[in-house]
């Protein structure tokens, strides 16, 4: 770890020009009422006072990209016999995603296991998480949504950023979290920070302090295992939800794609989407079968993957970074922290006939 | 730091061969372009590829070949939807994109010295036909091989190039049945679970292989226990609907298990552990 730094208020601007001359600066920024990542550009004022409503998980994750093109060529002797081509289409460029919060950062640890293993590896996935960058901005005003605190994080939690910023007096205190966010710091707009260490930490913890109190989500693993035929209690927390699938859209640690293919006259693209097991139509067979026919099935299929399957498959770690976006955008307010906690202190009711 | 093969990039492969197996049901055999994969090309009895209409899009089949018959990988196909019509649509000389060898085998190794017994239900047979053929190109390795194959009608019923052998073989014991009696048919009629409570095969030594729809496979796992095959000698395939194929895109989990990957072959006992999520 090398010394803090400092970068003032009025240094702020000139240091997203100086990272975004080499590199594609994602930021915060206000677009009509949310707040979004964008492309930082001379004049763009990044919105750093809060939450954005939207994680920079399309960072390395776009919602729609090519996975490959392909083209077909019409053989001018034979005209019935056509040949296809097939060419892999990568767009990674090198990317700094700009004041994401530690949740944010985080949620890429939750996709790494599942993108890039030692069997299979997301190709694109995996490129431009190498190209990207995490500068991080710790948390000074948690939400009453948020529970990084509950999933093993904090607000101040560097695992998964490269540098990791902390609002102080007049500007950031600005420490390296990882090797390869040295090369981010190598700015003269970059002053001595060390003053600004323990003014920093009281940040941290007055942060800590602002949220709820802690509580232990892991027996979760095996009571929503234990509450999978429990079709009362997932009718029960369900019964609020529309099946809009914006928890899935706006959550850092949410993975799922669909797959489909464009075609325009002899060419096309074959297309990942981003898609949400909160849909019908996610599960929903060729032959009519739908395993998930009801939102109280799909529903379970999300908090069970988040706090179960997934713990279970990864050892340990849960699908969740607890940003609470699922929470507080949920245009119905589900929330997930209650359906954990009903999992584990409600009791299961039998099975009828059994 | 190890970089692996694009998982989702297919390879262009050939249409050498097409069979119109039943009016809905339509085989492919196909060879991929490049000489050399093709010729290193390895799977094992079991695993699955997924067929690529590059426009419309991509389905999973199993292959149902055996691996020790590699002139072509063959897949057969029920047209259902999108993709899996517009495959119906093609023909030998037409280009497609393979992504193979995906998923799990059957334990073909463990099942070694012992009594096999098939029962294949309408496109259901299409997996079990890779293990049986494979089974008959090592048949020393393998105790009885008995099959009971069924369809709705005798039109429904595929591989019937495959039938003349299973039927007059010496070393194994074939049963063909028919929902109702039709003109002509000189097999067995009756549902197959109930056929399968006559031939009585014995849980002696014996691994019992199932596919086919829902309903049959449900009744037909009810005889196998009233025969008294216990949950571990008694194997089947499932299905999904599925997208990547490797375990990524989060469609065909079942609780913790991805039948893409650690799927489709699952002993009964298997099955038991599983959320009921079929």
């Amino acid at each position: 770890m090398m010394d803090a730094l400092f970068l003032a208020d009025d240094k702020l601007s000139a240091w997203l020009g100086e990272l975004a001359a080499a590199r594609r600066v994602l930021v915060p920024v206000r677009e009509r009422e949310a707040v979004v990542f964008r492309p930082y550009a001379a004049g763009v004022t990044p919105v750093l006072d809060r939450q954005a409503n939207v994680p920079p998980k399309a960072s390395v994750f776009p919602a729609s990209e090519a996975l490959m093109s392909f083209r077909y060529t019409k053989n001018p002797e034979n005209l019935g016999q056509v040949a296809v081509e097939v060419h892999e289409t990568i767009d990674a460029p090198p990317t700094v995603v700009f004041g994401g919060r530690p949740c944010d950062a985080r949620g890429f640890l939750v996709f790494d296991r599942v993108y890039d293993t030692p069997k299979i590896q997301d190709t694109a996935y995996k490129k431009r998480r190498e190209n990207t960058l995490f500068v991080t901005l710790a948390c000074d005003d948690p939400q009453n949504t948020c529970f990084c605190n509950v999933i093993g994080s904090s607000p101040y939690d560097a695992t998964g950023s490269d540098v990791l910023l902390t609002p102080v007096a007049g500007g950031y205190l600005v420490e390296c979290a990882s090797e390869r966010g040295k090369v981010l710091l190598e700015s003269k707009l970059l002053s001595d920070g060390a003053a600004k260490r323990e003014e920093a930490k009281a940040v941290h913890a007055s942060s800590l302090a602002a949220l709820d109190p802690v509580w232990d989500p892991s027996p979760a693993k095996a009571k929503l295992i234990e509450k999978f035929d429990d079709m009362g209690f997932w009718e029960d927390v369900s019964a609020k939800c529309i099946s809009c699938g914006a928890c899935t859209y706006l959550c850092p640690t949410c993975y799922c794609f669909n797959v489909t293919d464009e075609r325009t006259g002899m060419k096309g693209e074959r297309i990942r989407t981003w898609d949400t097991c909160m849909s019908y139509l996610f599960t929903l067979e060729a032959s009519g079968h739908n395993p998930r026919p009801t939102k109280a099935h799909r529903l379970k299929n999300r908090v069970g993957h988040k706090f179960s399957y997934y713990p279970e498959i990864h050892g340990g770690p849960i699908a969740c970074c607890g940003c609470g976006r699922c929470i507080s955008l949920c245009p119905v307010s589900v929330d997930i922290r209650e359906i954990v906690r009903l999992s584990i202190e409600r009791p299961t009711a039998k099975p009828e006939n059994k | 730091m190890t970089t692996l093969p694009n998982p989702y990039i297919p390879e262009i492969a050939t249409i050498i061969e097409t069979v119109q197996e039943t009016p809905a049901i339509k085989t492919f055999r196909v060879t991929l372009n490049n000489p050399e994969r093709m010729k290193s090309f390895r799977y094992e009895p079991g695993q699955a590829g997924q067929l690529s209409v590059f426009g419309v899009g991509e389905a999973t089949f199993v292959i149902n070949s055996p691996p020790t018959r590699m002139e072509y990988l063959q897949f057969s196909v029920m047209a259902a939807g999108e993709v899996t019509s517009r495959l119906h649509s093609l023909k030998a000389g037409d280009q497609i994109g393979v992504r193979a060898p995906l998923g799990n085998a059957f334990p073909y190794e463990s099942m070694k010295g012992k009594n096999v017994v098939f029962v294949g239900g309408g496109i259901g047979m299409a997996p079990l036909r890779t293990l049986l053929l494979f089974m008959l190109d090592n048949r020393k390795d393998y105790g009885d091989i008995s099959l009971l194959y069924g369809a709705r009608s005798p039109e429904d019923m595929a591989f019937r190039y495959d039938l003349p052998d299973w039927t007059t073989r010496k070393d194994m014991k074939t049963v063909l049945t028919i929902d109702r009696e039709a003109p002509g048919w000189e097999h067995t009629v009756g549902l197959i679970p109930n056929v399968l409570l006559d031939m009585n095969p014995s849980p002696e030594n014996t691994v019992a292989v199932t596919c086919g729809p829902p309903i049959m496979i449900k009744f037909t796992l009810q005889a196998l226990k009233k025969l008294g095959f216990p949950d571990e000698s008694i194997i089947t395939t499932l299905e999904k609907r599925m997208k990547c194929g490797v375990g990524i895109c989060g469609r065909c989990n079942i609780g913790t298990k991805y039948v893409c990957m650690d799927g489709p072959v699952f002993t009964y006992a298997e099955l038991k552990k599983l959320p009921s999520e079929l």
